[in-house]
Protein backbone atom coordinates (compact mmCIF):
# COMPACT_ATOMS: atom_id res chain seq x y z
CA UNK A 1 0.00 0.00 0.00
CA UNK A 2 1.37 2.88 -0.95
CA UNK A 3 0.89 5.90 1.43
CA UNK A 4 0.70 9.80 0.04
CA UNK A 5 0.53 12.81 2.06
CA UNK A 6 -1.69 15.43 1.45
CA UNK A 7 -0.64 19.06 2.26
CA UNK A 8 -2.46 19.56 5.30
CA UNK A 9 -0.36 16.52 6.42
CA UNK A 10 -3.15 13.79 6.65
CA UNK A 11 -2.41 10.68 5.18
CA UNK A 12 -4.35 10.20 1.88
CA UNK A 13 -5.11 6.30 1.31
CA UNK A 14 -3.53 5.09 -2.36
CA UNK A 15 -5.29 1.87 -2.14
CA UNK A 16 -7.73 0.92 -5.11
CA UNK A 17 -10.98 0.32 -4.39
CA UNK A 18 -12.13 -0.43 -8.01
CA UNK A 19 -9.44 -1.92 -10.28
CA UNK A 20 -10.37 -2.69 -13.87
CA UNK A 21 -8.29 -3.89 -16.66
CA UNK A 22 -9.55 -4.32 -20.56
CA UNK A 23 -13.17 -4.90 -19.35
CA UNK A 24 -14.81 -5.99 -22.75
CA UNK A 25 -18.55 -6.50 -23.54
CA UNK A 26 -20.62 -7.13 -26.50
CA UNK A 27 -23.84 -7.53 -27.25
CA UNK A 28 -23.99 -9.96 -30.62
CA UNK A 29 -21.90 -7.93 -32.76
CA UNK A 30 -22.58 -4.25 -31.38
CA UNK A 31 -19.42 -3.70 -28.95
CA UNK A 32 -20.43 -1.67 -26.07
CA UNK A 33 -17.59 -2.20 -24.10
CA UNK A 34 -13.83 -2.16 -26.23
CA UNK A 35 -11.27 -3.22 -23.76
CA UNK A 36 -11.60 -0.51 -20.49
CA UNK A 37 -9.08 0.06 -17.90
CA UNK A 38 -10.05 2.06 -14.51
CA UNK A 39 -8.25 2.83 -11.44
CA UNK A 40 -10.54 4.32 -8.47
CA UNK A 41 -8.71 4.94 -5.35
CA UNK A 42 -10.34 4.46 -1.73
CA UNK A 43 -12.62 7.63 -0.36
CA UNK A 44 -12.85 9.38 -3.88
CA UNK A 45 -15.08 9.77 -6.43
CA UNK A 46 -14.91 8.33 -9.29
CA UNK A 47 -17.09 10.13 -12.86
CA UNK A 48 -17.67 8.27 -15.93
CA UNK A 49 -18.27 10.52 -18.16
CA UNK A 50 -19.80 10.34 -21.35
CA UNK A 51 -23.30 10.25 -23.46
CA UNK A 52 -25.85 8.06 -23.72
CA UNK A 53 -25.16 4.88 -25.53
CA UNK A 54 -21.11 5.19 -24.40
CA UNK A 55 -20.95 2.50 -22.41
CA UNK A 56 -21.73 4.11 -18.69
CA UNK A 57 -24.71 1.86 -17.33
CA UNK A 58 -23.03 -1.73 -19.16
CA UNK A 59 -19.86 -0.76 -16.72
CA UNK A 60 -21.64 -0.42 -13.40
CA UNK A 61 -23.83 -3.27 -14.47
CA UNK A 62 -20.93 -5.79 -14.76
CA UNK A 63 -19.07 -3.86 -11.61
CA UNK A 64 -22.05 -4.72 -9.62
CA UNK A 65 -21.91 -8.43 -10.71
CA UNK A 66 -25.28 -8.39 -12.37
CA UNK A 67 -23.80 -9.12 -15.50
CA UNK A 68 -20.66 -10.79 -16.78
CA UNK A 69 -17.82 -9.27 -19.28
CA UNK A 70 -16.56 -10.80 -22.01
CA UNK A 71 -13.08 -10.03 -21.31
CA UNK A 72 -10.80 -8.20 -19.04
CA UNK A 73 -10.65 -8.72 -15.24
CA UNK A 74 -11.85 -6.52 -12.70
CA UNK A 75 -11.20 -6.15 -8.75
CA UNK A 76 -13.94 -4.59 -6.53
CA UNK A 77 -13.17 -3.78 -2.82
CA UNK A 78 -10.46 -5.99 -3.11
CA UNK A 79 -12.31 -9.00 -3.98
CA UNK A 80 -12.19 -10.59 -8.12
CA UNK A 81 -15.14 -9.64 -9.76
CA UNK A 82 -15.21 -13.17 -11.14
CA UNK A 83 -14.24 -15.36 -9.21
CA UNK A 84 -15.98 -13.84 -5.38
CA UNK A 85 -18.59 -11.69 -6.73
CA UNK A 86 -20.64 -12.70 -3.29
CA UNK A 87 -17.80 -11.19 -1.65
CA UNK A 88 -18.18 -7.70 -3.59
CA UNK A 89 -21.59 -8.06 -3.12
CA UNK A 90 -21.53 -7.54 0.63
CA UNK A 91 -19.21 -4.52 -0.18
CA UNK A 92 -21.35 -2.25 -2.58
CA UNK A 93 -24.43 -0.59 -2.87
CA UNK A 94 -26.06 0.09 -6.19
CA UNK A 95 -28.30 2.91 -7.19
CA UNK A 96 -29.31 2.96 -10.89
CA UNK A 97 -30.67 5.05 -13.01
CA UNK A 98 -34.08 3.99 -12.77
CA UNK A 99 -35.65 3.85 -9.00
CA UNK A 100 -35.06 0.49 -7.69
CA UNK A 101 -37.98 0.60 -5.05
CA UNK A 102 -41.17 -0.79 -4.30
CA UNK A 103 -43.83 1.12 -5.33
CA UNK A 104 -46.62 -0.76 -2.95
CA UNK A 105 -45.01 -0.49 -0.12
CA UNK A 106 -44.55 2.60 2.29
CA UNK A 107 -41.11 4.30 2.35
CA UNK A 108 -40.74 3.10 6.00
CA UNK A 109 -41.47 -0.44 4.89
CA UNK A 110 -39.07 -0.36 1.66
CA UNK A 111 -36.23 0.89 4.52
CA UNK A 112 -37.05 -1.49 6.72
CA UNK A 113 -37.02 -4.33 3.96
CA UNK A 114 -33.76 -3.48 3.08
CA UNK A 115 -32.55 -3.46 6.65
CA UNK A 116 -33.75 -7.17 7.13
CA UNK A 117 -32.07 -8.08 3.86
CA UNK A 118 -28.85 -6.47 4.70
CA UNK A 119 -29.12 -8.89 7.72
CA UNK A 120 -29.29 -6.27 10.69
CA UNK A 121 -30.33 -6.79 13.81
CA UNK A 122 -34.28 -6.08 14.36
CA UNK A 123 -33.95 -3.00 16.56
CA UNK A 124 -30.80 -1.50 14.79
CA UNK A 125 -32.44 -2.31 11.57
CA UNK A 126 -35.19 0.07 12.67
CA UNK A 127 -32.97 2.51 13.93
CA UNK A 128 -30.98 2.49 11.01
CA UNK A 129 -34.12 3.07 8.82
CA UNK A 130 -35.44 6.02 10.81
CA UNK A 131 -31.68 7.46 10.64
CA UNK A 132 -31.70 7.25 7.00
CA UNK A 133 -35.52 8.53 6.44
CA UNK A 134 -34.46 12.13 8.39
CA UNK A 135 -31.48 12.72 6.80
CA UNK A 136 -33.02 12.18 3.35
CA UNK A 137 -35.64 14.10 4.59
CA UNK A 138 -38.35 11.71 4.25
CA UNK A 139 -40.29 11.32 7.37
CA UNK A 140 -43.00 12.99 6.61
CA UNK A 141 -43.74 10.66 3.76
CA UNK A 142 -42.36 7.95 5.52
CA UNK A 143 -46.26 6.00 6.11
CA UNK A 144 -46.81 6.60 2.81
CA UNK A 145 -46.62 4.39 -0.42
CA UNK A 146 -44.12 5.02 -2.64
CA UNK A 147 -46.45 5.59 -5.74
CA UNK A 148 -47.59 8.78 -3.90
CA UNK A 149 -43.92 10.17 -4.22
CA UNK A 150 -42.33 12.78 -6.78
CA UNK A 151 -39.29 11.55 -8.87
CA UNK A 152 -36.75 13.56 -6.11
CA UNK A 153 -38.72 11.94 -3.75
CA UNK A 154 -37.75 8.57 -5.41
CA UNK A 155 -34.14 8.84 -6.25
CA UNK A 156 -33.80 9.87 -2.51
CA UNK A 157 -35.45 7.06 -0.63
CA UNK A 158 -33.17 4.87 -3.76
CA UNK A 159 -30.08 6.21 -2.33
CA UNK A 160 -30.86 5.85 1.46
CA UNK A 161 -32.17 2.46 0.64
CA UNK A 162 -28.54 1.32 -0.51
CA UNK A 163 -26.94 3.13 2.06
CA UNK A 164 -28.51 0.71 4.74
CA UNK A 165 -26.00 -1.81 4.27
CA UNK A 166 -23.16 1.03 4.82
CA UNK A 167 -21.46 -0.23 1.46
CA UNK A 168 -18.26 1.09 1.22
CA UNK A 169 -18.62 1.64 -2.86
CA UNK A 170 -21.42 3.11 -3.94
CA UNK A 171 -22.04 3.34 -7.58
CA UNK A 172 -24.24 6.11 -8.76
CA UNK A 173 -25.90 5.62 -12.29
CA UNK A 174 -26.73 8.78 -13.30
CA UNK A 175 -27.78 9.82 -10.57
CA UNK A 176 -29.31 13.65 -11.38
CA UNK A 177 -30.78 12.54 -14.96
CA UNK A 178 -33.97 13.92 -14.65
CA UNK A 179 -34.17 15.36 -11.68
CA UNK A 180 -34.96 19.19 -11.17
CA UNK A 181 -31.99 21.88 -10.53
CA UNK A 182 -32.68 21.73 -6.90
CA UNK A 183 -33.27 18.09 -6.30
CA UNK A 184 -29.98 18.06 -8.18
CA UNK A 185 -28.10 20.06 -5.60
CA UNK A 186 -29.72 18.29 -2.72
CA UNK A 187 -28.34 14.78 -4.65
CA UNK A 188 -25.07 16.37 -5.03
CA UNK A 189 -24.97 17.84 -1.31
CA UNK A 190 -25.67 14.18 -0.41
CA UNK A 191 -22.67 12.56 -2.48
CA UNK A 192 -20.62 15.34 -0.92
CA UNK A 193 -21.56 13.96 2.76
CA UNK A 194 -21.06 10.46 1.85
CA UNK A 195 -17.47 11.08 0.51
CA UNK A 196 -16.56 13.09 3.76
CA UNK A 197 -17.37 9.70 5.48
CA UNK A 198 -15.11 8.19 3.55
CA UNK A 199 -17.14 5.93 1.50
CA UNK A 200 -15.82 5.71 -2.32
CA UNK A 201 -18.44 6.56 -5.39
CA UNK A 202 -18.42 5.63 -8.81
CA UNK A 203 -20.29 7.95 -10.59
CA UNK A 204 -21.66 8.00 -14.22
CA UNK A 205 -23.38 10.86 -16.19
CA UNK A 206 -24.01 13.02 -19.01
CA UNK A 207 -23.35 16.03 -17.56
CA UNK A 208 -19.78 17.95 -17.03
CA UNK A 209 -20.85 20.31 -14.58
CA UNK A 210 -21.83 17.10 -12.68
CA UNK A 211 -18.25 15.90 -13.05
CA UNK A 212 -16.75 18.98 -12.27
CA UNK A 213 -18.60 19.53 -9.25
CA UNK A 214 -18.37 16.07 -7.27
CA UNK A 215 -15.50 13.75 -8.75
CA UNK A 216 -11.60 13.75 -7.63
CA UNK A 217 -10.93 11.84 -11.48
CA UNK A 218 -12.92 11.69 -14.16
CA UNK A 219 -13.04 8.94 -17.01
CA UNK A 220 -14.34 10.09 -20.50
CA UNK A 221 -16.33 7.20 -22.49
CA UNK A 222 -17.28 7.13 -25.69
CA UNK A 223 -18.28 4.23 -28.04
CA UNK A 224 -17.03 1.80 -25.15
CA UNK A 225 -13.42 3.52 -25.10
CA UNK A 226 -11.95 5.64 -22.65
CA UNK A 227 -10.75 9.14 -24.48
CA UNK A 228 -9.57 10.87 -21.75
CA UNK A 229 -8.99 10.61 -17.85
CA UNK A 230 -7.84 12.69 -15.45
CA UNK A 231 -8.52 15.68 -13.19
CA UNK A 232 -11.53 18.45 -13.95
CA UNK A 233 -8.72 20.83 -14.14
CA UNK A 234 -6.51 18.51 -16.43
CA UNK A 235 -9.47 17.90 -19.05
CA UNK A 236 -11.06 21.10 -19.18
CA UNK A 237 -7.34 22.58 -20.18
CA UNK A 238 -8.00 19.73 -23.32
CA UNK A 239 -11.02 22.02 -24.27
CA UNK A 240 -11.49 24.97 -25.99
CA UNK A 241 -12.13 27.98 -23.73
CA UNK A 242 -16.15 29.17 -23.46
CA UNK A 243 -17.17 32.46 -25.72
CA UNK A 244 -19.24 35.26 -25.69
CA UNK A 245 -21.72 35.44 -28.38
CA UNK A 246 -22.70 39.73 -29.89
CA UNK A 247 -25.17 39.57 -32.21
CA UNK A 248 -25.87 43.18 -33.57
CA UNK A 249 -28.36 44.84 -35.90
CA UNK A 250 -25.95 45.95 -38.81
CA UNK A 251 -22.98 45.38 -40.42
CA UNK A 252 -21.35 48.44 -39.56
CA UNK A 253 -22.29 48.04 -35.69
CA UNK A 254 -20.11 44.90 -36.29
CA UNK A 255 -17.46 46.07 -38.05
CA UNK A 256 -16.90 48.69 -35.12
CA UNK A 257 -16.98 45.94 -32.31
CA UNK A 258 -14.64 43.55 -34.41
CA UNK A 259 -12.21 46.56 -34.28
CA UNK A 260 -12.65 47.02 -30.62
CA UNK A 261 -12.35 43.25 -29.04
CA UNK A 262 -11.24 41.16 -31.89
CA UNK A 263 -12.91 38.24 -31.99
CA UNK A 264 -14.15 35.65 -34.77
CA UNK A 265 -16.95 37.29 -36.62
CA UNK A 266 -19.70 36.12 -38.85
CA UNK A 267 -20.83 38.78 -41.48
CA UNK A 268 -24.15 36.84 -42.66
CA UNK A 269 -25.03 36.17 -38.95
CA UNK A 270 -23.95 39.68 -37.90
CA UNK A 271 -22.37 37.87 -35.11
CA UNK A 272 -19.10 38.29 -33.13
CA UNK A 273 -17.33 35.49 -31.20
CA UNK A 274 -15.59 36.58 -28.19
CA UNK A 275 -13.31 34.23 -25.86
CA UNK A 276 -14.32 34.43 -22.89
CA UNK A 277 -15.90 32.13 -19.84
CA UNK A 278 -18.98 34.31 -19.15
CA UNK A 279 -16.84 35.88 -15.98
CA UNK A 280 -19.11 38.36 -14.79
CA UNK A 281 -16.08 41.31 -14.65
CA UNK A 282 -14.55 40.44 -17.86
CA UNK A 283 -18.47 40.97 -19.32
CA UNK A 284 -18.67 44.32 -17.82
CA UNK A 285 -15.54 44.97 -19.49
CA UNK A 286 -16.18 44.21 -22.83
CA UNK A 287 -19.79 45.99 -22.54
CA UNK A 288 -18.21 48.82 -21.20
CA UNK A 289 -15.83 49.36 -24.26
CA UNK A 290 -18.76 48.78 -26.56
CA UNK A 291 -21.05 50.96 -25.34
CA UNK A 292 -17.80 53.65 -24.55
CA UNK A 293 -18.13 53.70 -29.17
CA UNK A 294 -21.34 53.78 -28.90
CA UNK A 295 -22.00 50.12 -30.47
CA UNK A 296 -25.49 48.73 -30.15
CA UNK A 297 -25.94 45.06 -29.45
CA UNK A 298 -28.77 43.52 -30.61
CA UNK A 299 -28.47 40.44 -28.35
CA UNK A 300 -26.10 38.40 -26.91
CA UNK A 301 -25.20 34.89 -24.97
CA UNK A 302 -22.54 33.23 -22.76
CA UNK A 303 -21.24 29.50 -24.06
CA UNK A 304 -19.58 27.54 -21.64
CA UNK A 305 -17.82 24.29 -22.05
CA UNK A 306 -19.97 20.88 -21.93
CA UNK A 307 -20.00 17.95 -22.90
CA UNK A 308 -20.53 18.19 -26.27
CA UNK A 309 -16.99 20.52 -26.42
CA UNK A 310 -15.76 17.91 -24.35
CA UNK A 311 -16.70 15.42 -27.07
CA UNK A 312 -15.66 17.47 -29.95
CA UNK A 313 -12.58 18.26 -28.22
CA UNK A 314 -11.40 14.87 -27.49
CA UNK A 315 -13.38 12.79 -29.98
CA UNK A 316 -13.50 15.26 -32.87
CA UNK A 317 -16.80 13.83 -33.33
CA UNK A 318 -20.43 15.32 -31.52
CA UNK A 319 -22.30 13.26 -29.00
CA UNK A 320 -24.31 10.72 -30.29
CA UNK A 321 -27.57 10.11 -29.26
CA UNK A 322 -28.16 6.34 -29.41
CA UNK A 323 -29.58 4.80 -25.86
CA UNK A 324 -27.50 3.41 -23.60
CA UNK A 325 -27.39 -0.57 -23.72
CA UNK A 326 -29.33 -1.72 -20.24
CA UNK B 1 -24.76 -16.59 11.63
CA UNK B 2 -24.83 -20.23 9.16
CA UNK B 3 -26.38 -19.22 5.81
CA UNK B 4 -29.05 -21.41 6.49
CA UNK B 5 -30.68 -18.81 8.98
CA UNK B 6 -30.25 -16.05 6.57
CA UNK B 7 -31.28 -18.01 4.26
CA UNK B 8 -34.55 -18.51 6.32
CA UNK B 9 -34.56 -14.87 7.26
CA UNK B 10 -34.10 -13.26 3.60
CA UNK B 11 -37.27 -15.76 2.38
CA UNK B 12 -39.35 -15.08 5.38
CA UNK B 13 -38.68 -11.05 4.44
CA UNK B 14 -39.56 -11.10 0.94
CA UNK B 15 -42.82 -13.24 2.19
CA UNK B 16 -43.83 -10.28 4.11
CA UNK B 17 -43.19 -8.25 1.33
CA UNK B 18 -45.77 -10.36 -0.84
CA UNK B 19 -48.34 -10.66 1.76
CA UNK B 20 -48.46 -6.83 2.16
CA UNK B 21 -48.44 -6.48 -1.48
CA UNK B 22 -51.42 -9.27 -1.44
CA UNK B 23 -52.92 -7.29 1.31
CA UNK B 24 -52.86 -3.96 -0.12
CA UNK B 25 -54.29 -5.04 -3.80
CA UNK B 26 -56.54 -8.05 -2.41
CA UNK B 27 -57.93 -7.11 -6.85
CA UNK B 28 -54.97 -9.51 -7.63
CA UNK B 29 -56.13 -12.71 -5.52
CA UNK B 30 -59.59 -11.98 -5.93
CA UNK B 31 -59.82 -11.36 -9.54
CA UNK B 32 -57.88 -14.92 -10.07
CA UNK B 33 -61.45 -16.62 -8.44
CA UNK B 34 -63.96 -14.60 -11.18
CA UNK B 35 -63.32 -17.30 -13.91
CA UNK B 36 -63.08 -20.60 -12.03
CA UNK B 37 -66.03 -19.41 -10.00
CA UNK B 38 -67.81 -18.39 -13.29
CA UNK B 39 -67.29 -20.98 -14.86
CA UNK B 40 -69.22 -23.43 -12.18
CA UNK B 41 -71.99 -21.47 -11.77
CA UNK B 42 -72.61 -21.77 -15.29
CA UNK B 43 -71.69 -24.91 -16.22
CA UNK B 44 -73.76 -26.66 -12.76
CA UNK B 45 -77.07 -23.94 -13.56
CA UNK B 46 -77.06 -24.04 -17.93
CA UNK B 47 -75.49 -27.64 -18.55
CA UNK B 48 -75.59 -29.22 -15.18
CA UNK B 49 -79.08 -31.26 -15.70
CA UNK B 50 -77.72 -32.56 -19.17
CA UNK B 51 -74.18 -33.07 -17.60
CA UNK B 52 -75.53 -35.08 -14.93
CA UNK B 53 -77.53 -37.25 -17.40
CA UNK B 54 -74.29 -37.77 -19.09
CA UNK B 55 -72.61 -39.49 -16.35
CA UNK B 56 -74.84 -41.42 -15.59
CA UNK B 57 -72.72 -44.26 -17.38
CA UNK B 58 -69.80 -43.64 -16.03
CA UNK B 59 -71.02 -43.30 -11.89
CA UNK B 60 -74.64 -43.50 -11.81
CA UNK B 61 -75.77 -40.88 -9.65
CA UNK B 62 -73.22 -39.08 -9.20
CA UNK B 63 -74.33 -34.77 -9.24
CA UNK B 64 -72.77 -32.43 -11.98
CA UNK B 65 -71.45 -30.06 -9.07
CA UNK B 66 -69.87 -32.82 -7.18
CA UNK B 67 -67.72 -33.84 -10.27
CA UNK B 68 -66.82 -30.28 -11.48
CA UNK B 69 -66.44 -28.94 -8.02
CA UNK B 70 -62.83 -30.22 -7.32
CA UNK B 71 -61.82 -29.30 -11.05
CA UNK B 72 -63.17 -25.63 -10.23
CA UNK B 73 -60.51 -25.70 -7.23
CA UNK B 74 -57.67 -27.29 -9.77
CA UNK B 75 -58.69 -24.16 -11.84
CA UNK B 76 -58.45 -21.72 -9.46
CA UNK B 77 -55.21 -23.15 -8.38
CA UNK B 78 -53.97 -22.81 -12.50
CA UNK B 79 -55.67 -19.05 -12.42
CA UNK B 80 -53.56 -17.66 -9.27
CA UNK B 81 -50.17 -18.31 -11.42
CA UNK B 82 -51.86 -15.44 -13.56
CA UNK B 83 -51.05 -12.89 -10.17
CA UNK B 84 -47.91 -14.56 -9.07
CA UNK B 85 -46.20 -14.33 -12.81
CA UNK B 86 -47.09 -10.58 -13.19
CA UNK B 87 -45.88 -9.76 -10.04
CA UNK B 88 -42.24 -10.76 -10.71
CA UNK B 89 -42.19 -9.61 -14.08
CA UNK B 90 -43.00 -5.90 -12.70
CA UNK B 91 -40.16 -6.55 -10.00
CA UNK B 92 -37.94 -7.87 -13.00
CA UNK B 93 -38.99 -4.89 -15.33
CA UNK B 94 -38.90 -2.26 -12.44
CA UNK B 95 -35.47 -2.82 -11.57
CA UNK B 96 -36.10 -3.94 -7.60
CA UNK B 97 -34.60 -7.49 -8.34
CA UNK B 98 -31.47 -6.27 -10.12
CA UNK B 99 -31.46 -4.14 -6.38
CA UNK B 100 -31.59 -7.87 -4.67
CA UNK B 101 -29.24 -9.39 -7.13
CA UNK B 102 -26.39 -6.96 -6.18
CA UNK B 103 -27.04 -7.70 -2.65
CA UNK B 104 -25.70 -10.45 -0.63
CA UNK B 105 -28.67 -12.15 -0.07
CA UNK B 106 -28.83 -15.71 -0.28
CA UNK B 107 -29.76 -16.32 -4.03
CA UNK B 108 -33.25 -18.24 -4.49
CA UNK B 109 -34.23 -17.00 -1.04
CA UNK B 110 -36.08 -14.11 -2.49
CA UNK B 111 -37.80 -16.28 -4.97
CA UNK B 112 -38.43 -19.11 -2.45
CA UNK B 113 -40.02 -16.08 -0.32
CA UNK B 114 -42.38 -15.26 -3.77
CA UNK B 115 -43.50 -18.90 -3.95
CA UNK B 116 -44.70 -19.42 -0.46
CA UNK B 117 -46.52 -16.63 -0.95
CA UNK B 118 -48.42 -17.26 -3.71
CA UNK B 119 -48.88 -21.08 -2.32
CA UNK B 120 -50.84 -19.14 0.94
CA UNK B 121 -52.88 -16.35 -1.88
CA UNK B 122 -53.85 -19.58 -3.97
CA UNK B 123 -54.76 -21.97 -0.79
CA UNK B 124 -57.21 -18.67 0.15
CA UNK B 125 -58.34 -19.05 -3.40
CA UNK B 126 -59.31 -22.45 -2.76
CA UNK B 127 -60.86 -22.48 -0.22
CA UNK B 128 -63.28 -19.45 -1.11
CA UNK B 129 -63.83 -21.52 -4.46
CA UNK B 130 -64.94 -24.24 -2.47
CA UNK B 131 -67.13 -22.34 -0.56
CA UNK B 132 -69.09 -21.23 -3.80
CA UNK B 133 -69.13 -24.79 -4.40
CA UNK B 134 -70.63 -25.93 -1.19
CA UNK B 135 -73.15 -23.27 -1.47
CA UNK B 136 -74.60 -24.24 -4.79
CA UNK B 137 -74.62 -27.85 -3.39
CA UNK B 138 -71.15 -29.66 -3.45
CA UNK B 139 -71.27 -32.60 -1.40
CA UNK B 140 -68.33 -34.10 -0.69
CA UNK B 141 -68.32 -37.58 1.18
CA UNK B 142 -64.39 -37.54 2.45
CA UNK B 143 -63.21 -38.69 6.17
CA UNK B 144 -60.76 -36.44 7.69
CA UNK B 145 -57.88 -38.17 7.00
CA UNK B 146 -59.00 -37.77 2.94
CA UNK B 147 -59.33 -34.28 3.57
CA UNK B 148 -55.55 -33.95 4.50
CA UNK B 149 -54.27 -35.84 1.63
CA UNK B 150 -57.13 -33.76 -0.37
CA UNK B 151 -55.28 -30.35 1.35
CA UNK B 152 -52.18 -32.20 0.47
CA UNK B 153 -52.52 -32.37 -3.49
CA UNK B 154 -53.59 -29.03 -3.51
CA UNK B 155 -50.77 -27.55 -1.81
CA UNK B 156 -48.71 -29.64 -4.03
CA UNK B 157 -50.17 -28.38 -7.16
CA UNK B 158 -50.05 -25.33 -5.74
CA UNK B 159 -45.96 -25.13 -4.93
CA UNK B 160 -45.36 -26.38 -8.32
CA UNK B 161 -47.57 -24.42 -10.41
CA UNK B 162 -46.40 -21.12 -8.46
CA UNK B 163 -43.00 -22.32 -9.03
CA UNK B 164 -44.04 -22.41 -12.67
CA UNK B 165 -45.23 -19.07 -12.37
CA UNK B 166 -42.97 -17.58 -10.50
CA UNK B 167 -40.16 -19.00 -14.14
CA UNK B 168 -42.58 -17.44 -16.46
CA UNK B 169 -42.79 -13.76 -14.61
CA UNK B 170 -39.07 -13.29 -14.46
CA UNK B 171 -38.54 -14.78 -18.45
CA UNK B 172 -41.24 -12.60 -19.80
CA UNK B 173 -40.38 -8.94 -21.04
CA UNK B 174 -43.88 -7.60 -19.55
CA UNK B 175 -46.42 -8.08 -17.43
CA UNK B 176 -49.18 -8.68 -20.09
CA UNK B 177 -46.33 -11.26 -21.79
CA UNK B 178 -46.42 -13.18 -18.27
CA UNK B 179 -50.21 -12.93 -17.94
CA UNK B 180 -50.59 -14.83 -21.28
CA UNK B 181 -47.16 -17.48 -21.03
CA UNK B 182 -49.09 -18.23 -17.91
CA UNK B 183 -52.70 -19.09 -20.20
CA UNK B 184 -52.03 -22.65 -20.87
CA UNK B 185 -52.56 -23.62 -16.95
CA UNK B 186 -55.45 -20.94 -16.52
CA UNK B 187 -57.47 -22.57 -19.80
CA UNK B 188 -55.58 -24.65 -21.98
CA UNK B 189 -55.16 -27.74 -19.92
CA UNK B 190 -57.79 -27.42 -17.52
CA UNK B 191 -60.43 -27.34 -20.42
CA UNK B 192 -58.38 -30.38 -22.49
CA UNK B 193 -58.67 -32.77 -18.79
CA UNK B 194 -61.38 -34.63 -16.95
CA UNK B 195 -62.20 -30.74 -15.21
CA UNK B 196 -65.96 -30.35 -17.26
CA UNK B 197 -66.31 -33.87 -18.48
CA UNK B 198 -64.54 -37.50 -18.25
CA UNK B 199 -62.01 -38.20 -20.81
CA UNK B 200 -63.58 -41.35 -22.38
CA UNK B 201 -66.02 -38.72 -23.84
CA UNK B 202 -63.45 -37.32 -25.36
CA UNK B 203 -62.31 -37.71 -29.39
CA UNK B 204 -59.54 -40.48 -29.12
CA UNK B 205 -57.19 -38.42 -30.74
CA UNK B 206 -57.66 -35.98 -27.17
CA UNK B 207 -58.49 -38.58 -25.33
CA UNK B 208 -54.46 -40.19 -25.20
CA UNK B 209 -53.41 -36.35 -24.01
CA UNK B 210 -56.49 -35.59 -21.40
CA UNK B 211 -56.11 -38.89 -19.85
CA UNK B 212 -52.25 -38.50 -18.41
CA UNK B 213 -51.67 -35.03 -19.05
CA UNK B 214 -51.33 -33.15 -15.32
CA UNK B 215 -54.48 -31.48 -14.65
CA UNK B 216 -56.21 -34.62 -14.94
CA UNK B 217 -54.45 -36.22 -12.99
CA UNK B 218 -54.40 -33.66 -9.62
CA UNK B 219 -58.31 -33.43 -10.66
CA UNK B 220 -58.97 -37.36 -10.33
CA UNK B 221 -57.01 -37.77 -7.33
CA UNK B 222 -59.04 -34.93 -5.68
CA UNK B 223 -62.35 -36.37 -6.95
CA UNK B 224 -61.21 -39.43 -5.27
CA UNK B 225 -60.05 -38.34 -2.27
CA UNK B 226 -63.40 -36.24 -1.57
CA UNK B 227 -66.03 -38.31 -3.20
CA UNK B 228 -64.62 -41.33 -2.98
CA UNK B 229 -64.28 -42.04 -7.09
CA UNK B 230 -61.81 -44.42 -8.22
CA UNK B 231 -58.18 -42.36 -8.54
CA UNK B 232 -56.39 -45.51 -10.08
CA UNK B 233 -53.34 -44.58 -11.25
CA UNK B 234 -53.61 -40.70 -11.22
CA UNK B 235 -52.34 -40.42 -8.16
CA UNK B 236 -48.89 -41.80 -8.42
CA UNK B 237 -49.43 -39.12 -12.07
CA UNK B 238 -50.08 -36.45 -9.79
CA UNK B 239 -47.49 -36.71 -7.09
CA UNK B 240 -44.59 -37.52 -10.32
CA UNK B 241 -46.13 -34.40 -13.01
CA UNK B 242 -46.09 -32.06 -9.04
CA UNK B 243 -42.44 -33.10 -9.06
CA UNK B 244 -41.42 -32.89 -12.31
CA UNK B 245 -42.84 -29.04 -13.05
CA UNK B 246 -41.71 -28.00 -9.27
CA UNK B 247 -38.15 -28.87 -10.36
CA UNK B 248 -38.02 -27.80 -14.17
CA UNK B 249 -39.34 -24.85 -13.00
CA UNK B 250 -37.26 -23.98 -10.27
CA UNK B 251 -34.48 -24.63 -12.32
CA UNK B 252 -35.30 -22.64 -14.74
CA UNK B 253 -36.29 -19.76 -12.47
CA UNK B 254 -32.84 -20.01 -10.16
CA UNK B 255 -30.91 -19.91 -13.61
CA UNK B 256 -32.70 -16.80 -14.82
CA UNK B 257 -32.29 -15.14 -11.06
CA UNK B 258 -28.47 -16.28 -10.88
CA UNK B 259 -27.33 -15.60 -14.56
CA UNK B 260 -24.81 -12.73 -15.31
CA UNK B 261 -25.29 -12.93 -18.88
CA UNK B 262 -28.67 -10.90 -20.09
CA UNK B 263 -28.47 -7.52 -20.97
Amino acid sequence: MVTTWAADGTAVSARTAIGVRGLRKSYKDKVVLAGIDLDVREGTVFALLGPNGAGKTTTVRILSTLIRADGGTAQVAGYDLDRESEAVRTAIGVTGQFSAVDNILTGEENMIMMADLCHLERRAGRRRAAELLSRFDLVEAAKKPVQTYSGGMRRRLDLAMTLVGSPRIIFLDEPTTGLDPRSRHTMWQTIRGLVADGVTIFLTTQYLEEADQLADRIAVLDHGKLVAEGTADELKRLIPGGHVLLTFADPVALDTAAGLVGGQRDDEALTLQVPGDGDVRALRDLLARLDGAAVEVDDLSIHTPDLDDVFFALTGHPTSDKDDAK
Amino acid sequence: MSTLPYALRDSTTMFRRDMRHALRYPVMTISGLAVPIFMMLMFVYVFGNTMTAGLAHVSPGLQYIDYLAPAIVMMAVGSGTAGTAINLCTDMTEGIIDRFRTMAITRTAVLTGQVVGGVLRTAVASVLVLGVALLVGFRPTATPLEWLAAIGVVVMFAVALTWFAVACGLNAGSPGGANSTTMPVQFLLPFTSSAFVPTDSMPAWLRGFAEYQPFTAVIDTLRGLLLGTGIGVHGWLAVGWCALITAVSYLWARRTFTRRTAA
